[in-house]
Order: structure tokens, then sequence, then C-alpha cells
């Protein structure tokens, strides 16, 4: 890496950190959750790119990293995926009382 | 550029027949149980590249957390983060960016054989990691002060916000262990100095100087906590001088209304409380004023359809996003501790002049994972600070 590029790579990761904090300041709503993660991202892979040297890295080297980014997309995908699905409270009552024995209903 | 890098594997005796072991005594970084350099750097890096992996899975637990409970809870985002100083966070975002350049630098002087410049470079690393613990403990010790802790120990917030003059006690005791090494190492350099111990001087100053960048992250820190407290200040008696002004149709007003009206059992005294502090804010509400406030915002009082504030202002809503903010930001502080120790070890090895362009991988992988830290400040920082 010569250092034109570190630098470079530096001052552009510098930039981004400026653009996300002026689109915060901005009120964008829901858009500005999506605009951060996408610069956030483009930050990431500057810093995987060039820091970490992943343009020169081993093909299985690479892959084997970026696999774990597909794991965490699994993980966080299908735990979202019934989030809506949750009570808003614990039911502490319906948890704690057993119920009666199967044998006094028989009677 | 990619001629540093192949340089860097061709030098190895890669191919050149090794029949036998014999070859390997005039290579002393090489362990015994690799052929030649290139593979013992491959094999260091498949390790670490692994060891990296499982960092991002232990990480996105934490992620999965957060995300599981802001699709749920949006509003709670929006009024914790509101507590955590956007200042302080973007400054320890360029401090973390900076010293991941430096690393990166490092890495270069180590494969070019340039010892001064990777001393240098590992130095500068350690005082960034150094200064971003320094803002930490400022903004965590401020949180502590006031109340925002982990949901057990949350404490409602008042609508004015609380500021504690003076130095922090808790500030005071976090500071301790890093006032201690700093007075061990400058003695550590004196000794040194005085038996002319060039190699061990040279690791002593850096270690004081990594000693004496946690204090001026703490001094940075408490600037902008201050200018941040003087200008909310501003904002709070802005805010209260137009609430006396027109009381119906201003937002905070409505808010104020509804407020008593979601707790009917607390009705009188919540909205006493309520007139009181908003008439007061721009003097000086006084103390039990702000005490019997934050009362009236406890948790049992509120129930379902009570105005957003105080639904989330309690243990079990802004609470628990501290719950999460704590583990995530603290896991981090501890990988940057991590990180320090072992960016130690390699300075100690740095000044005996043990890495050149055919060895240089322990800098390398402590590289990739100080990056790997950086890169998860990279996403903490606009999830956690940046919410409007």
């Amino acid at each position: 890496m010569p250092v034109w590029q570190l630098l470079a790579v530096f001052v552009a990761l510098i930039l981004l950190t400026a653009l996300t904090v002026l689109q915060a300041s901005l009120g964008l709503g829901n858009l500005e959750l999506i605009l951060s993660l996408i610069i956030a991202t483009i930050k990431a892979s500057l810093v995987i790119l060039f820091f970490m040297h992943m343009i020169h890295e081993k093909p299985l080297n690479a892959i084997i990293f970026l696999s774990s980014f597909v794991f965490v997309a699994l993980f966080i995908g299908f735990t979202l995926m019934d989030a809506a699905g949750y009570r808003d409270s614990l039911e502490y009552q319906q948890i704690d009382s057993t119920p009666p024995p199967a044998v006094e209903h028989a009677e | 550029m990619s001629h540093e890098h192949t340089s860097a594997h061709g030098a190895g005796h890669h191919g050149d027949g090794h029949g036998g072991h014999g070859d390997h005594g005039h290579l002393p970084f090489l362990a015994h149980h690799f052929d030649d350099p290139e593979q013992q750097f491959d094999s260091g890096k498949l390790g670490i590249w692994i060891f990296l992996v499982t960092e991002v899975l232990f990480f996105s637990g934490m992620f999965c957390a957060y995300s599981l409970y802001r699709s749920r809870n949006p509003e709670v985002f929006m009024f914790a983060s509101q507590f955590l100083n956007e200042a302080l966070g973007a400054f320890n975002t360029c401090v973390l960016l900076f010293s991941s350049l430096t690393m990166a630098w490092g890495v270069r002087c180590a494969q070019l054989r340039q010892k001064n410049g990777l001393v240098l470079c590992l130095a500068l690393t350690l005082g960034c990691a150094a200064i971003f613990l320094g803002v930490k403990a400022v903004e965590y010790t401020h949180k502590w002060d006031i109340g925002l802790l982990p949901a057990g120990s949350y404490l409602a917030q008042p609508e004015v916000p609380v500021h504690h003059e003076g130095l922090s006690p808790w500030l005071i005791n976090l500071s301790i262990v890093p006032g201690i090494l700093l007075v061990a190492f400058a003695v550590w350099l004196v000794i040194t100095f005085v038996k002319g111990d060039k190699r061990m001087s040279e690791i002593a100053g850096t270690l004081l100087a990594t000693a004496a960048c946690y204090f001026l992250g703490v001094f940075v820190g408490l600037k902008f906590q201050e200018a941040e407290a003087s200008s909310s200040a501003h904002a709070a008696h802005e805010i209260s001088v137009e609430h006396d002004g027109d009381t119906g149709s201003h937002e905070a007003g409505v808010t104020a209304d509804e407020h008593a009206q979601g707790q009917p059992a607390e009705s009188a005294t919540s909205e006493s409380a309520n007139d009181h502090v908003s008439g007061t804010t721009g003097t000086e509400a006084p103390l039990k004023e702000i005490e019997a406030h934050l009362v009236s915002l406890d948790a049992p009082k509120v129930v379902p359809g009570a105005p957003l504030d105080a639904m989330v202002n309690q243990k079990g809503g802004a609470g628990l996003f501290f719950s999460i903010y704590y583990c995530m930001t603290g896991v981090h502080a501890l990988h940057i501790i991590g990180g320090m120790v072992v960016m130690v070890w390699l300075l100690v090895r740095a000044t005996k002049d043990q890495f050149h362009e055919q060895y240089f991988g322990p800098v390398d992988y402590v590289g990739l994972y100080w990056h790997l830290v950086d890169l998860i400040w990279i996403y903490l920082f606009p999830l956690l600070y940046l919410i409007k």
C-alpha cells in the first residue's frame, strides 16, 4: 500500500463520517436509518478493501471472512422476520398458574 | 503497490527445493513446523481471519438484540438517543479512523523494515486508543451521574436536563488505574534514562505518552461536555419561554396536558409538577421540584395510552436502550483495551527490530484485528448516536 493510498482512504473515511453526521441532522425519518447504514457499509468496505488489504488477499481468506456477514444477515433476518409477532408484555399470570391436573377434569 | 506485497511473499524460498529442514538455521523467525516463511505467514493469516469471523458473529448477537428492540420500539431509540453526545461520538469516530490509518501505515513500515516508522505508528495507534478510552470514560461517567444506567438501575429523566457541576466522582475512580500507570511509566522512563538503556526508554516513553493520552481524551471529553451543557441550557431556556407564552397550541403544552390526563390517579400531582418545572426552567428550578417530577414519571404509574415520553422514560423503555448501549460499547471498549495490550507486545518486538520484509505477520494480524474493532465502531456510531 503506497502512502498516498492510505491517506486517500483515510480522508474518504473522514468525509463519509461528516456526511453521515450531516444527513442525520436533516431529519429524514426512516430514510435516515437506511442512508446511515449505506454510508457505514461504504466506510466498512473501504476499511476492509484497503486497510485490511482485502484486494490483495487470497480468495479463500476473503470468502471465509465475507461468509461471516452472510451468517449475520441470516441471523438478524430470521430474528426480525417474526418480530411483529411478539406480545407487548409478558402475561405473568398465564405463565405462573399451572392448569388443573387432567384427572380432576375427568371426574 | 502490488510489488511490495509480492516481494513480501516471494522473499521466502518457496519452491527452491526444501528437501530437508537443515536450511532453517539462518531463519530465526521461522517456526520449525513450517516449511518456509510463506507457509508460516499464510497459516497465521488464515487463523486471524477465522478469529475475525468469530468476532463478527460474537458482535452480531448484540446487533441482533439491537435491531429486534429497535424494530419493535423505534420511539425508545428516538427518546434515548438524545442523551448521547453526538459531537463526542463523531470525535471518537475520527480518532479511531486515524488509529486505523496509523496501524495500516505501521504494517507498511514493518514490510519495508522501517523500524522507527513502525515504532512511531504503534505509538500513535496506542495514543489514539487511549484518547478514545478517555472520551468514553467521560461519556460513561456523565451518564452514571444522571442515572442513565442499564435497565435495572435506570432513573427516569426530568424534562430539564440535569447537569452536574465539577468532576464526577465516577470519573475520578475510573481514572485511578490510568493515573497509577502514568506515574509508573514516568518513573520507569526516568530509571531507563539514568541507566542509559535506549531501547527501554523508547518503550517507557511510548507507554507514558499513551497513559497521558488517556487524560488528554478525558480533557477533550470534558470540554465537549461543557459546550453541550451550555448550549442545551440555552435551548431549555428558550423552550420554557415559549411554553409560558402559549399553553394551548404549543406542542410541549399539549404533551404536558395529555401526560396529566393519561394518568388519572396522578393527574393532580403530575400536573402541578409539570407546571412547576416548566415555569421555573428559565431561572433555577429547585432540585426538589425536579425530584417531584421524577417521581411522577416513575414506572408503575405509566399506563398504556399515556403520552410517549412517559411510557418510554422508564426502566423497561429507555432503560433497555441503555442496557444495549452499555453492552455494545462496553464490549467494544474491552476490545480496544485488548488491542492495546497486544500492541504493547508488538512495540517491544519492534524495538528489537524483529520485523522485516520476510517476517511481518504479527503486525499484520494485529492490524487486521484493530481494523475490525474500528469497523464495529463505524456501525455503532450512527446506530447509537445519530438517531433523530
